[in-house]
Parts: C-alpha cells; sequence; structure tokens
C-alpha cells in the first residue's frame, strides 16, 4: 500500500525510469532509484553500526584465532614503536575453552545460566504482579507508579553504590533490617554464597521497573471487552486470568523475556560495582570473566577474552534463535 | 472475605517478601472489599518502600557528615550540608558533570533521530536489507560490549576520537540505537499508514512526511528512546573509564576517585550520587507520562 506509494514518491524526486539495456547494472540501478530513498535513512545507522560494532566485532573474532596477550600486541611506549610479535593459532582458544581445559568456562557458564533464569524469571514475577496490581483504578496510584519506576530513572552504578552501603557487613542497614524481620545477618559481600545472593537482589531491584512498565502497556492494550464477555460467561477471576490476560500479554511477554535474558546475560556493571575486586571469581559471569581477562593487568590476555566474547553471542544467537523457532511453532 | 471469588491476579506468584498479596473481592471488576483495597494498598506500599528506600537512605547518609554511613544514628543530629559544599567546590565534581551533560545530550539528540529515521525506514519502506538490518538490531544487543573495549580502543585510536566527545557519543549510540531503532519501528507501525498518504497528496517528500507528520504523531516513543538513550550515557561506566581521560572524565569514573583514595570518602560519594541522580530524576519526570504507551508498542510490534 503506502510502500508502493512511497517508492512512487521517491521515484518523483529520482530520475526517471530507467531506459532499455537489461543487465546486471541496469537491475542494481533501478534497484537503487527505487530504493535510494530507504537507504539514505537507514545509512547513518548502518554506517555508525558498521564502524564501530562490526568493526571490533571481526577484529575480535581475528584475535580470538591468534595467542595475542599484554606482552605481544602492538605497543607505543614513549615515542618507540612495538610491532605485534602475536602468532595466529586457529581454534586453539576456542578448543580450550569448549574442552573446559581453561578450567573456567563450564562454571562460569553454569552460574550465569542460574544467574540469568533465576534473576529473569524473579523479574518476570514481581513486574507482573506488580502491572497487575497497578492496572487497576485506585487512589495514589501515580505515586505508586513513580515509585516502583524509580529504579530504573536511577543510573545503575548509583543504585548498585546505595546497595553497598547497606550491605556492609559492619555499618550496613540492610543487615539491621533482615535481622528485625528475624533473619540471620549475612556478610553480604563476604563470601560467595551470599554474594550470589546479593547481586541477583540488586539486578531484580533494577531489573523490575521495566518489566513492570511493558506488561503495564501490554495489560492496557488487552480490550475491556473480553473481560466483560469472560465475566458474562460466569469465568472466575483465576480463568479470566489465565484465558484473557495471559493470551493477551503473549507477545508482550516474548519480547520481554527475549530482551531481558540477552540483557541479563550480559549484565557487566551490577556484578563488577558491586563487588570490584573483592571476589573469588566464583560470583563472575562470562562477561565479567571476560572482562577480567582483559584487563586483570599484569597478565591481560586479549585473545582469550575475544574468545569467550564470540563464545557469548554465539550462545544468545543459537538462543534467541531457538526461542524465536518455539514462539513461532506455538502460533 | 471466605466467601469473596478470588480475583484473577492472586494466582499470580505474589510478591514473596509481602505474604498478603492474594486479595479477594466480590463482585464487579473494579469493585473490592475494604479487606482487598487495605491488602492492594499495603502490597503496594511495601513494595514502593523497597523500591525507594536505597535511594533515599543514600540521601539521608548524604545529610550528615562525612562519616555517616558508620553511625546512620548519628544523622539526624548532625544535619548538614558539608558533604554537598565539598563536592561541588571543592571537587572537580562540576567539571565531570558538564562532560556528562554534553556527553549525554548529544547521546540522546544524536541517538533519538538517527534511531527514528531507521525506525521510521524499516517500518515504511520495503527494501533490500530490511530484514537483515532488523537482526542486526536484535544481534547488536546480544554481543558482550564489555569484550568490545580493546578493540574500540584501537579503533578510537585511529580515527582520533579518543578522548574525544564525539568518540564516546558515537560509541553510546552504539549502545542505544539498536534498541531504540527497534522499538521506534514498532511504534511507527502503530501509526496509520493514511497519514503517510495525506502527506504524499499534499505533495510531501518521504522524509517531509516523516519529518512533519510523523514525528510530531510519535512523540509518546520518542519519549522513551530520548530516556533511554539518556539513561545509557548518563549512567555507562566500562567504556567512560577507557576512553576519556582526565579533563573529559563523566561522571561514572570521576565519583570512583572519592572513594579509590588512601581514605575512602564515601560521605562525598553520597552527596555527588543523589547531585547525579536529579538530572535522571528530571528527565524521567519529564517523559514517565508517556512511558508505558510508548514502551508498550515499541515491545508488542517487535
Amino acid at each position: 500500500m503506502t510502500t508502493a506509494t512511497m517508492d512512487e514518491g521517491a521515484r518523483d524526486v529520482k530520475a526517471p525510469a530507467p531506459r532499455a539495456p537489461h543487465g546486471a547494472w541496469t537491475s542494481i540501478k533501478r534497484s537503487w532509484d527505487k530504493h535510494w530513498y530507504a537507504w539514505a535513512m537507514v545509512a547513518p545507522v548502518v554506517i555508525v553500526i558498521g564502524v564501530l560494532v562490526l568493526y571490533p566485532l571481526c577484529y575480535g573474532l581475528y584475535l580470538s584465532f591468534t595467542n595475542a596477550n599484554e606482552r605481544n600486541v602492538a605497543q607505543n611506549i614513549g615515542p618507540i614503536h612495538i610491532g605485534a610479535t602475536y602468532d595466529f593459532v586457529g581454534l586453539h582458544n576456542y578448543w580450550q575453552v569448549i574442552s573446559g581445559a581453561d578450567g573456567d568456562f563450564y562454571p562460569r557458564l553454569e552460574w550465569t545460566v542460574v544467574w540469568t533464569v533465576s534473576c529473569v524469571a524473579i523479574t518476570y514475577a514481581i513486574g507482573l504482579a506488580m502491572a497487575l496490581l497497578l492496572n487497576r483504578p485506585m487512589r495514589f496510584r501515580l505515586f505508586y507508579r513513580l515509585a516502583l519506576i524509580l529504579p530504573w530513572a536511577v543510573p545503575a552504578f548509583i543504585g548498585v553504590f546505595a546497595w553497598r552501603l547497606m550491605f556492609n557487613s559492619q555499618y550496613g542497614v540492610f543487615n539491621d533490617i533482615i535481622t528485625k524481620v528475624g533473619l540471620p545477618a549475612q556478610d553480604w559481600l563476604g563470601t560467595p554464597f551470599a554474594q550470589k545472593i546479593a547481586v541477583i537482589l540488586v539486578n531484580i531491584w533494577c531489573g523490575v521497573p521495566f518489566m513492570m512498565v511493558a506488561l503495564l502497556g501490554g495489560l492496557q492494550a488487552i480490550p475491556g471487552e473480553l473481560y466483560e464477555a469472560a465475566e458474562m460467561d460466569g469465568a472466575t477471576p483465576v480463568q479470566r486470568f489465565f484465558n484473557v490476560t495471559v493470551p493477551g500479554l503473549r507477545p508482550v511477554t516474548n519480547t520481554v523475556i527475549l530482551l531481558s535474558t540477552v540483557w541479563t546475560f550480559n549484565m557487566f556493571p551490577i556484578i563488577y560495582l558491586l563487588l570490584g575486586n573483592n571476589t573469588t571469581g566464583d560470583t563472575d559471569i562470562l562477561v565479567t570473566h571476560a572482562y577480567e581477562m582483559a584487563f586483570s593487568g599484569g597478565a591481560a590476555d586479549y585473545a582469550g577474552s575475544a574468545t569467550y566474547g564470540i563464545v557469548i553471542l554465539m550462545i544468545l544467537v543459537a538462543f534467541s534463535t531457538f526461542y524465536r523457532r518455539q514462539l513461532k511453532t506455538q502460533d | 472475605m471466605s466467601a469473596t471469588t478470588q480475583r484473577g491476579s492472586a494466582a499470580v506468584p505474589a510478591r514473596p517478601r509481602a505474604a498478603d498479596t492474594a486479595r479477594r473481592r466480590t463482585r464487579g471488576r473494579n469493585e473490592r472489599s475494604l479487606g482487598a483495597s487495605f491488602a492492594l494498598h499495603a502490597t503496594l506500599m511495601a513494595a514502593s518502600v523497597i523500591a525507594v528506600f536505597p535511594v533515599l537512605w543514600i540521601l539521608f547518609i548524604s545529610l550528615g557528615p562525612s562519616t555517616a554511613w558508620q553511625q546512620p544514628n548519628e544523622v539526624l543530629h548532625h544535619l548538614g550540608l558539608d558533604n554537598y559544599r565539598f563536592v561541588l567546590l571543592h571537587s572537580h565534581f562540576p567539571r565531570w558533570f558538564l562532560n556528562s551533560v554534553i556527553v549525554a545530550a548529544a547521546t540522546t539528540v544524536l541517538g533519538v533521530l538517527v534511531s527514528a529515521s531507521a525506525g521510521y525506514a524499516v517500518s515504511r519502506m520495503r527494501f533490500p536489507g530490511h530484514r537483515p538490518l532488523m537482526w542486526t538490531f536484535l544481534i547488536t544487543q546480544m554481543f558482550p560490549m564489555a569484550v568490545l573495549i580493546v578493540p574500540l580502543y584501537n579503533l578510537l585510536v585511529q580515527l582520533n576520537l579518543l578522548d574525544t566527545y564525539l568518540g564516546l557519543v558515537l560509541v553510546y549510540c552504539t549502545i542505544s540505537v539498536p534498541f531504540c531503532a527497534w522499538m521506534l519501528k514498532g511504534y511507527f507501525d502503530t501509526i496509520p499508514r493514511e497519514i503517510d498518504e495525506a502527506g504524499r497528496v499534499d505533495g510531501l517528500t518521504p522524509f517531509g512526511t516523516f519529518w512533519r507528520l510523523i514525528m510530531p504523531l510519535a512523540k509518546p516513543g520518542l519519549a522513551v528512546t530520548a530516556f533511554f538513550s539518556f539513561l545509557t550515557a548518563w549512567g555507562e561506566v566500562a567504556y567512560s573509564n577507557q576512553f576519556m581521560r582526565d579533563p573529559h572524565t563523566t561522571l561514572a569514573v570521576g565519583i570512583r576517585t572519592f572513594a579509590a583514595d588512601q581514605r575512602a570518602d564515601w560521605g562525598s560519594m553520597t552527596a555527588a550520587s543523589v547531585i547525579i541522580a536529579i538530572p535522571a530524576a528530571i528527565v524521567f519526570m519529564l517523559v514517565q507520562k508517556h512511558l508505558v504507551t510508548g514502551l508498550t508498542a515499541g515491545g508488542t510490534k517487535g
């Protein structure tokens, strides 16, 4: 419909339709005449992404096939330039990772999966509960909405800093609060297990508002007539929830779960900032582990870090392909 | 209470910290008993407190003396603005703040414009490369940005953009634009195509249609995009940490120097955090009205 009209408009602006001689050149030219407008509008994005994402990505891919590390990459020490001396090692790095020879990959992957699944599941459950509560007429609704979205508006590093103060084992207020409730005090940022609980808690705190807002919008998009019809048919509230609300939310749910899985899998700042150097490495997910490899100082392993990056990308691409395919077969 | 039917939402796994979430009601979807009302407000109140508490805690500590975080009980007796005075007058904080404002504002403007034009093209025009582009938007979000730092660093050196505002702004755009374009595409899809046709009949070019007709209609979507871009730039730490040097450091990196000295100055850190949160809160207040509509349209149609 409009597509056609738009294209006509575009052609009016550009040259008249090309004449006779057929061939590759003509078809390129014709395609250009027809689509140059669309291409011009996406060009800025394509250029920025192409240069600043694809190039580093390819470079990272290249690094992952070498043994580059801090000692053998090109560097400038003052005016002296030292050339790169690293070698091509083929799939060696990947073999190290996949076979488990580096000793880190599988433990990190396991924790990353636990972290992602628990964060996404709990965040979604709380976000949905809050959205359902907010999606009804009541007093102070605006106040509740603003308060509940607040963690999203606060920059992550500040939220994390606040939690860090609260978690402090000696002076932190968090222990005071939970002992009042009757739970035992913990050294939240001390032992690996408590650290894991702490980072999940903080991530949920940061993540709920996005879920809640997205699901709230999804709830508001469900036509009220559906509920009325269900009510007329004598559906109980539980039935209404499972037969009207859940299917009505499905498009939003699919999107937010996909997005938040990807984001949580790669959630760098929360773990890194909450724990800083005060960690044994047990709480590192794949991303923070890869970052540590490249910036740990002393023995920065660029090739290994790049390999992890590519492996993470492959895991996520595989996941989202699988996820979308599952959704298609469901429909 | 026992005779009432159970409201649908009660079947959802309720907030674990407030076990009394399960609400019951009598009749009509928009009526509820006094008990249900009470439970509803109690739950929302508890959730709001959890959401707001860490922020208020920082605010509270920042009003005390610089060691207040060790004796929160003492704060009320020594209320004062000493931390703020120190941060604003005796540190480099104002300069970091300015740097962050420049970078965040530029990222927001550039990010919104670029992703809107791309989102519009993908939404309205079918052209070769249209599907791969949508895929690229999704995939770029999957690549661990923390791992891109080394190659990006080398690239910025080659382009002479290291330690410049422009370099950092462009890098932030790579984070925010894919999501924003994806979301705006969804939002544009909800705007009727007849409007485009009307624009064409009136002799507007496709870009004119986009700029004069669609952009004003897409305000909710644009507001969410702006919010997202701004927050991305305002709160980012890892890139800024590696790419920017002293006179150009942004807030996220700058305030860490308060804690990195021999003696961690948590008091200044809390005051700085509060000041940093203010612009974010202002932007948030400006867009919050549109947040729900804007995000949904983008989310459902992705």
